[in-house]
């Protein structure tokens, strides 16, 4: 039971950290760290899982075989540069795997054994609410925990297991978890209940209801996500291994129905430059990566502190076509704002600015703190009262019931301010015998028109009958740059929805403002996912983000769902990521990751299909050009001897896998355009790059190859 | 010459493709059945409005192919019993079979020439039905996958084989066979009963000519894409072909219905620029084929062929070498199998160009029917690596590619080149098929290759030069022939299934769109690379080599 020392939190998953080293391109020690593991997955048991690569093992077997019953120069290289493409593919698997371990261990430091204090007639409790903290407790060990025991938790003690705050509020350090080392608030009801174990509590004293058992906490998925060991396989990643499996059957066919033509040709070919052939046909380059890649998928969104439950998610991410957010908090700053005072018939500016500063002054909501920086920055003037007229004033804060605000100063004048919702404050003017100016409703209506709400001020002297002074015009602020986002989700094809509780009006103005394509009014959690279930009955895939509760239903529905860490269990429950910075305009990031990784998929079969081309003409020539000495034409890239072309091409295939080790793990570069657009474009960078490259690399690797005795 | 005719044949395909292909999809969709139609399904017993799962079209179309094929079978071993049996003798056992499988299959390959094995009754009863029923399962099946297309969230249901089988026949090869029959006998074609007449030829010996109904098979042998000729010389005797005005015209008969199928596709599917990117991939392949065939043929090999205007051995003066290589191309994109020269005689690289168009799988623009099925699993093949490249799930129409799409597809591509290079390989390895070689060396391989390659891809012409007519290659390209056929069909019909059971996605700029340029210009590289990196080590040690001789 200790506090997170210094290095525990530096060796937590900080998002900063990460970035750095991803875009350091692949170290040695990385590599050598790799290695043991690589060398383990060799294991032909492990390699069945990826036939293209079970070939090539099949086939370094074989010619390991040749090289020791007739041995010569030739066979020794070409054995020997095809188990390098064998390891060369267990170690990118090996190296994007490392990534996660070792994220897996700083979160391991977390698991600490401890002992809970556990509230000993809780149980059979699952009603009560409060006067745990009051309870007997009793020290158990945290592993014996059972789903539904309360336990306390003071200051400076561990969090014991993942649960909900049923009693109290305290600050809770989460930086194991998110790296953010700004401590949270934890209370009991509402959507910030949830906490994790394994976290800090830095003040005061929680009653906890564990909500999930030992073993199978939130740490205990994360350790199993980023390590990789629940890896499965993914629904394209499945479709796209089936597809390069029937291209290697189709060349183990064209190179095993080889040998008789050969013979019928008088030339028959030797096993070691069979197996040659058809290693450098499959598709080794993107069968050695495939899984690296889909490894390095979820590392990325883990980078960004994003947590997928499943790799299916991030794939479906991809194909999002309906994104839903929440308008607070996602599209505007989720605190409305004072952008304007406009004065009632009868009253002056200087009147209306000075009452609704007075009004404001001890206000600390954020809207209320905003209508003072409206003052100071646009109306400030002499009307401004002296600080000290409120000393000794009487607050009327808001509530639900009067739905007003204001300050009664307690000078001999009794000057009364009230701000609040027109209706209400009419009510307040017409029960001091005064009267709302017709002007006023028009200045209401105005401000509701354009989305924003309308705060009306009176004041009363004395006993006399109140005036209204005019109205504050309070708006909800929409994000910078969110428009360009938006636009960019509208070139990739993403409709965009704004779900609010507001009324239609209000939500349209501000769905404008924002550039979003669609709003959902008046919402209530039902039609959230009633508005989800329509979409995909359209066909659509949708994302949304949530945090509460009510939120639950609607996550778990949609086909990504992104639960905010801070909320409840039962959303992180019945959402397949959970974001640990909270930050539901990730939602975008969550999308281009989804995307970027399919298009590395693709680009990379596009590259590796189009290497063979290139091959094709190094090794076809080299075969039989002892009896059919025209074929010589075939030898466009002039290599040096049959011996040397074949163990070029051999080497060229390995070394590319290397090559795209990194990119593998980085991702190809994704841009926000129309799909026809990034079509042409990759299908330039890896189509004809991928044909294209192999005739340089083979043709340099062939000067270097051909200089060594009896190759060249 | 070669461009005249290349440009009034695209002038009258272009005309005609429009109108046909929108009558082809009313014929598709109609609810209507014709008074016969009506007839025909009572007489068969079966209920024309009755939706047919996949498994249950594919059951029908098996059942209805297997009845066919012992029909055939029977036939071609009773045949010398047969009326107008012009006295021929019956088909031995691997022989009937081989013929049965062949017209069954769409393939149309002959064993034996047709004037001096086969009877008038069997050529019509058998062959001739057969070549209106094969063609008919083919563009059905097509036209089951464009409903798969079409359908969205349904339980999987593609339409009713029987009902498409008859509507084909009676709405659209028999009016148009029945035209076509009649402007081919304006050229001169023949169409009697005789049998073996006795004429004197110039030089004063006599020969032995015979009649028949010719001009009615001639024109179905070529709009089904058949290719079985009534007599063996096939579309190069002039009784089956006897102008370059017919050639021309057989050539139009052989493209009409492929080149029309994109334009319902693209009807039936509601988007008619879906239509218009598969029709170009089909004919920029298929141009590529012509322009290819045609320059190997009129610079033909040597000082001699260039002087006489191209190499002529091998074919009719009367169609030229133009009219020949253009009729190659036709016959060889198309899995139609009809020649009008000898292909054995082709300059090397136009022979090799005359087997990769097979090997393409026929698609460039295929059989009826089948060039639109193999072609559209091609462009899934081609969405499936360009859809990932823009970052979604792969889908094609609507349809997401998925893990049991993508394997179906596999399959279907797996299945030809396993059959030809199999089978290829197993011919050159035995003694058996050593022994139909007529010409060792490369061109030995080129003739055996081709003769695999035309059977599994239901082609049926021959290179000629091998010796086919033997148990051993009648039961390997019988095999091959029939695998070929229904393999794939079963595989595009599960596939069509899978497709109407399966809600459509729709489509948001975020698609990969399918009606571009770059698309058409994938699905044409995908094509290529796929068929070229599949067999071009044995094309190596063939056609190439050959070639570079």
């Amino acid at each position: 039971m200790s506090a997170p020392t210094l290095t525990s939190v530096e060796a937590s998953p900080n998002p900063h950290a990460h970035s750095a080293r991803t875009a350091s391109a692949l170290s040695w020690a990385q590599i050598r760290g790799a290695m043991p593991d690589a060398l383990r997955k060799l294991n032909p048991k492990e390699m069945v899982a990826s036939p293209v690569l079970f070939v090539v093992e099949v086939g370094a077997v074989l010619t390991t075989g040749l090289a020791i019953t007739d041995p010569s120069l030739f066979a020794i290289l070409i054995t020997i540069w095809l188990w390098a493409t064998v390891l060369f593919a267990t170690l990118a698997e090996s190296i994007a795997e490392s990534r996660g371990k070792a994220q897996a261990s700083s979160l391991r430091a977390t698991q600490k054994q401890t002992t809970a204090r556990k509230v000993i007639a809780a149980s059979g409790t699952s009603k009560l609410t409060s006067g745990f903290t009051r309870m007997a407790t009793e020290d158990v060990p945290s592993a014996s925990l059972a789903v539904g025991d309360v336990v306390l938790v003071s200051a400076g003690e561990t969090i014991p297991g993942d649960g909900d705050v049923v009693e109290g509020a305290a600050s809770v350090d989460e930086s194991a978890i998110t790296g953010e080392s700004a401590p949270v608030i934890r209370e009991s009801g509402g959507d910030r209940s949830a906490v994790t174990g394994g976290t800090v509590v830095l003040s005061d004293t929680i009653a906890i209801r564990i909500t999930a058992p030992a073993g199978s906490t939130f740490v205990d998925r994360m350790i199993a996500l980023v390590e990789g060991s629940e890896r499965q396989r993914t629904p394209n990643e499945i479709a796209l291994n089936i597809l390069l499996t029937s291209l290697t059957i189709i060349f183990l066919l064209a190179v095993v129905t080889l040998q008789p033509f050969a013979i019928y040709s008088g030339s028959p070919q030797s096993l070691l430059v069979l197996v040659a052939l058809l290693v450098c046909l499959i598709p080794t380059t993107i069968g050695a990566l495939l899984s690296a890649i889909g490894i390095a998928g979820m590392d990325r969104l883990v980078q960004r502190n994003v947590l997928a439950m499943s790799g299916r998610a991030v794939e479906a991410a991809g194909d999002v076509d309906v994104l839903l957010l929440d308008k607070t908090g996602t599209i505007t700053y989720g605190n409305r704002r004072a952008t304007d005072l406009l004065v009632a018939t009868g009253a002056t500016i200087e009147e209306l600015a000075g009452a609704a500063r007075l009004a404001s002054l001890a206000d600390e909501t954020p809207e209320g703190r905003s209508v003072l920086v409206l003052i100071d920055e646009k109306f400030s003037g002499p009307g401004a009262e002296p600080l000290a007229d409120i000393l000794g004033a009487e607050l009327v804060p808001f509530s639900a019931h009067t739905r007003m605000s204001g300050i009664d100063l307690a000078g001999p004048d009794g000057l009364r301010i009230r701000k609040g919702a027109a209706s209400t404050v009419a009510r307040w003017v017409h029960s001091t015998g005064g009267v709302t100016p017709d002007q006023i409703e028009t200045l209401v209506d105005g401000v509701s028109m354009t989305g924003g709400t309308p705060l009306v001020v009176a004041q009363q002297y004395g006993s006399g009958p109140a005036r209204v002074l005019g109205v504050i015009h309070l708006k909800d602020v929409v994000k910078e740059g969110l428009r360009e986002r938006f636009d960019e989700l509208r070139a990739m094809g993403i409709r965009t929805i704004m779900v609010t509780g507001d009324n239609a009006i209000t939500a349209r103005a501000i769905a404008a403002e924002a550039g979003v394509d669609d709003v959902l009014a008046e919402a209530t959690p039902e039609d959230k996912l009633v508005l989800i279930r329509r979409e995909q009955a359209g066909g659509r895939l949708v994302a949304m983000a949530g945090d509460g509760t009510n939120d639950a239903p609607a996550l778990a529905q949609a086909d990504v769902g992104v639960a905010m860490n801070t909320g409840t269990s039962a959303a992180k429950e019945a959402g397949n990521m959970v974001d640990l910075d909270s930050d539901p305009t990730k939602l975008i990031e969550i999308v281009r990751i989804g995307k970027q990784l399919l298009i590395t998929r693709g680009a990379l079969t596009t590259f590796s299909i189009a290497n063979d081309i290139a091959k094709y003409f190094a090794i076809l020539p080299a075969m039989f050009m002892v009896v059919f000495p025209q074929l010589e034409v075939l030898n466009i890239m002039g290599l040096s001897s049959p011996e040397s072309a074949i163990l070029s091409a051999v080497i060229f295939n390995a070394l590319i896998i290397v090559v795209l080790i990194p990119l593998s793990l980085r991702g190809v570069r994704y841009r926000p355009v129309a799909a026809s657009a990034l079509l042409r474009r990759n299908l330039l960078i890896y189509g004809l790059g991928g044909l294209i490259a192999p005739f340089i690399g083979i043709k340099l690797i062939d000067l270097l190859t051909s200089l060594l005795p009896g190759i060249g | 010459m070669a461009i005249g005719q290349i440009s009034v044949l695209l002038i009258a395909l272009a005309a005609v493709h429009l109108p046909l292909g929108a009558y082809l999809a009313r014929v598709y969709t109609s609810p209507k059945h014709l008074r016969v139609e009506r007839a025909g399904y009572r007489l068969m017993r079966v209920d024309a409005d009755a939706e047919q799962k996949w498994s249950s079209y594919l059951f029908s179309l098996l059942g209805f192919s297997m009845a066919s094929l012992l029909f055939l079978y029977a036939l071609g071993r009773l045949q010398n019993h047969l009326p107008m049996s012009l006295g021929v003798s019956a088909f031995d056992p691997a022989g009937a079979w081989n013929t049965a499988v062949s017209f069954v299959a769409n393939t149309n390959w002959q064993w034996y020439s047709g004037e001096a094995a086969a009877g008038h009754f069997y050529q019509m009863a058998g062959l001739a039905v057969q070549n209106f029923v094969s063609a008919a399962v083919g563009i059905s099946v097509a036209i089951a996958l464009i409903r798969g297309f079409q359908r969205s969230g349904t339980d999987g249901r593609l339409g009713n084989f029987w009902s498409d089988l008859t509507r084909t026949c009676v709405r659209v090869l028999l009016p148009m066979a029945f035209l076509g029959a009649i402007v081919l006998l304006a050229t001169g074609v023949i169409q009697n009963f005789d049998s073996h007449t006795a004429v004197q030829t110039v030089t004063g010996a006599t020969q032995s000519v015979l009649g028949g109904p010719v001009a009615s098979q001639e024109v179905i042998k070529e709009l089904g894409t058949n290719g079985g000729g009534f007599f063996n010389a096939n579309s190069a005797h002039p009784f089956e072909n006897p102008t370059p005005i017919s050639n021309l015209f057989e050539i139009f008969l052989i493209l009409v219905i492929p080149f029309t199928l994109p334009r319902t596709f693209g009807i039936m599917v509601g988007d008619k620029r879906q239509g218009w990117a598969i029709l170009s991939v089909m004919s920029s392949l298929w141009l590529a084929s012509v322009a290819l065939l045609t320059w190997a043929e009129m610079s033909g090999p040597g000082a001699v062929a260039r002087a006489a205007g191209g190499a002529l051995e091998g074919k009719e003066l009367r169609f030229g070498t133009a009219g020949s290589a253009l009729f190659a191309a036709a016959t060889t994109g198309t899995s139609t199998g009809a020649v009008n020269a000898m292909h054995d005689s082709l300059t090397a690289p136009g022979g090799g160009v005359a087997i990769f168009g097979m090997l393409l799988g026929e698609v460039a623009p295929g059989g009826v029917g089948t060039g639109l099925y193999g072609l559209l699993m091609l462009a899934i093949v081609a969405v499936f690596v360009g859809g990932l490249m823009v970052g979604r799930t792969p889908e094609y129409l609507g349809k997401k590619i998925g893990r049991q799409e993508i394997t179906l597809v596999a399959l279907y591509i797996l299945t030809m080149p396993l059959l030809v290079l199999v089978g290829t390989a197993v011919a050159i390895a035995t003694p058996a098929g050593q022994a139909g070689i007529q010409e060792l060396g490369p061109h030995g391989l080129s003739e055996v290759l081709y003769a695999v390659t035309s059977a599994a891809n239901n082609n049926g012409s021959a290179f000629a030069g091998l010796t086919a007519a033997t148990p051993f290659y009648n039961t390997l390209l019988g095999v091959a022939m029939l695998a070929g056929r229904f393999i794939p069909i079963a595989l595009v019909l599960a596939l069509a299934g899978r497709f109407a059971s399966q809600r459509t996605t729709p489509t948001t700029a975020g698609t990969l769109p399918t009606h571009q340029p770059l698309f058409v210009g994938l699905v044409a590289a995908v094509t290529v690379v796929i068929v070229g990196l599949t067999f071009i080590p044995v094309l190596s040690l063939g056609p190439i080599v050959e070639s570079l001789t």
